[in-house]
């Protein structure tokens, strides 16, 4: 008899501090939800659909004849296909890597110098209020990147296995937290990236506007930040690793809605 | 002209009558050095409301405080606050254990409902206080806590 | 010159919700940068909504405000097509008016 009234209070002890962690997360996700609308990041849209459209760099010209993949000056619905193969350049591009492309070919500005500009800085910056609205561009559709040519297939092989090469003073691969379900660090659930983690999650909700620091993070920063907490150099803005790890969250990501620019802790 | 009268602080009363005379175009001009700083610096409620020149508060089911029960950051907590007891004249959205209690006050015209929202810093989990200063003066407010996470990385 | 604010107003009725989300530090004065010295407070001290011309709403805003504020009211007897504006001015002076017409 004692045994089974300890076990019940065992029982009810866990149960009570189970339904408190559940509330918790159901704090945090009401909490989420209260700040969508109004999202910051909307402030970015409106500064990169302007930058599209302005007369800019040493040709005097606008991005408006950029092609990101769906034509010159197709800008919705790009967003979803990236990265993908660009034939004027011979190179899969991710979105920012294209608009560098686009903003040196149609504007005449130096795609090396923008690729060293900190994030957040000059020409970097202009970058990354692009990327947020063209992603908003294609708000709610679902990922679905093109992989008919072998360039694009073999970004999807080199991304595979830069997500699992750990490396670096702790031995971190992205695998190491994004390689399974149900994981989290503190209150952040960490979405497993081999495959698609859903609606508007990991691939699918950058670039996102961070209230912690009051920035607006863009895919490439996400990965540089990424690189950075595994105690491992970024690879460099537009590089090929950076690229080919977009690649694979994207094609995992194939029919996830795309809920970018989301706003983040 | 009495509502535009209502909105201007006590030491902003000469700027006062000359905006109900129509010689100043808006109000944030009228008030030039009208920003209150005694009330920002004040670290209760208490200091606060005295600055302004309030009277005592008391807690009211007319008023009411929204805003999440756990914030995943303290850099931005969405709070809205809202009476539905008539003649409100201000609207204060405040933290308690901020570093300096008052975050925001809102001067209500007749034109607008008395319910408003922002978003705050919260330094800390921290009760936050909505209060409703009264044309008679009155003062009432509601209070939630309002529990701060440090989110960890990634996300 | 400050970037534009993002103001939203929609008429549902006799009430219009207008939203506004504004580009702004808030920087609060309170922390100190990579080499140790304080970093300046430059925050929006008030800002003013109008209704076509006619002021309907001031408020004074401390450095707690969040960076890139945002702010919700609703103003009676506004229609679509009306205009409503909102102006902010920080402590450095600066300051920003945007409008937006009722939908």
């Amino acid at each position: 008899m004692k045994r089974i009234l300890l076990a019940g209070a065992l029982l009810a002890m866990a149960t009570g501090a189970m339904a408190q962690a559940r509330s918790a997360a159901e704090g945090i996700a009401e909490y989420r939800k209260m700040l969508e609308d109004g999202n910051p990041a909307e402030l970015y849209e409106a500064k990169g659909e302007a930058l599209w459209k302005q007369k800019r760099g040493p040709k005097n010209a606008s991005l408006e004849q950029c092609d990101l993949g769906k034509g010159a000056g197709v800008v919705k619905g790009v967003f979803v296909e990236l990265p993908r193969w660009f034939g004027d350049t011979k190179k899969v591009e991710d979105l920012e890597s294209r608009l560098v492309s686009c903003m040196a070919m149609l504007q005449g500005l130096d795609a090396a110098e923008i690729a060293k500009t900190p994030f957040g800085r000059g020409e970097q910056a202009n970058v990354t209020a692009l990327a947020t609205w063209i992603a908003s561009e294609s708000r709610g559709m679902r990922f679905n990147l093109p992989q008919s040519h072998p360039k694009e297939r073999l970004s999807y092989e080199l991304g595979k296995r830069a997500f699992f090469y750990r490396g670096g003073s702790h031995d971190f691969a992205c695998a190491s937290c994004h390689a399974e379900d149900g994981k989290r660090i503190r209150l952040q659930e960490l979405p497993n990236l081999t495959r698609n983690p859903g609606d508007g999650i990991g691939f699918a909700a950058w670039p996102a506007y961070r209230v912690s620091n009051g920035q607006m993070w863009s895919m490439q920063l996400r990965l540089n930040d990424c690189f950075r907490q595994q105690r491992f150099p970024y690879p460099g803005f537009g590089s090929d690793a950076t690229i080919a790890l977009g690649t694979y969250m994207g094609v995992n990501a194939k029919g996830a809605a795309s809920i970018a620019p989301a706003i983040k802790r | 002209m009495q509502t535009r009268r209502d909105l201007l602080s006590h030491s902003a009363r000469v700027a006062g009558l000359l905006a109900a005379a129509g010689l100043l175009p808006s109000l944030a001009l009228a008030q030039g050095g009208g920003w209150n700083k005694a009330a920002f610096d004040a670290k209760t409620l208490a200091e606060a409301l005295k600055a302004l020149g309030a009277g005592a508060p008391a807690e009211s089911k007319d008023v009411t405080i929204t805003g999440p029960d756990i914030a995943e950051n303290g850099a931005v907590v969405p709070i809205g606050a809202a009476t539905t007891a008539p003649g409100a004249r201000r609207l204060l959205v405040l933290v308690e254990k901020n570093p300096s209690a008052l975050a925001a006050m809102f001067e209500l015209s007749d034109a607008v409902e008395a319910s408003v929202s922002t978003r705050v810093k919260m330094g800390q989990s921290s009760n936050v206080y909505a209060v409703a200063v009264m044309g008679d003066g009155k003062v009432l407010y509601a209070q939630k806590e309002v529990k701060v996470t440090l989110g960890g990385c990634g996300g | 010159m400050a970037d534009p604010m993002r103001i939203r107003a929609q008429a549902a009725g006799d009430k219009t919700t207008v939203r506004v989300l504004m580009s702004h530090e808030m920087e609060t004065g309170q922390r100190k940068d990579a080499a140790g010295k304080t970093i300046p407070a430059w925050f929006i001290q008030e800002v003013t909504a109008q209704h076509n011309g006619k002021t309907v709403l001031t408020a004074q805003w401390g450095p707690a405000v969040s960076k890139n504020p945002f702010m919700q009211f609703v103003v009676r007897g506004a229609k679509a097509g009306d205009k409503i504006s909102v102006t902010w001015v920080d402590n450095r002076g600066e300051k920003r008016t945007d409008e937006a017409t009722v939908a």
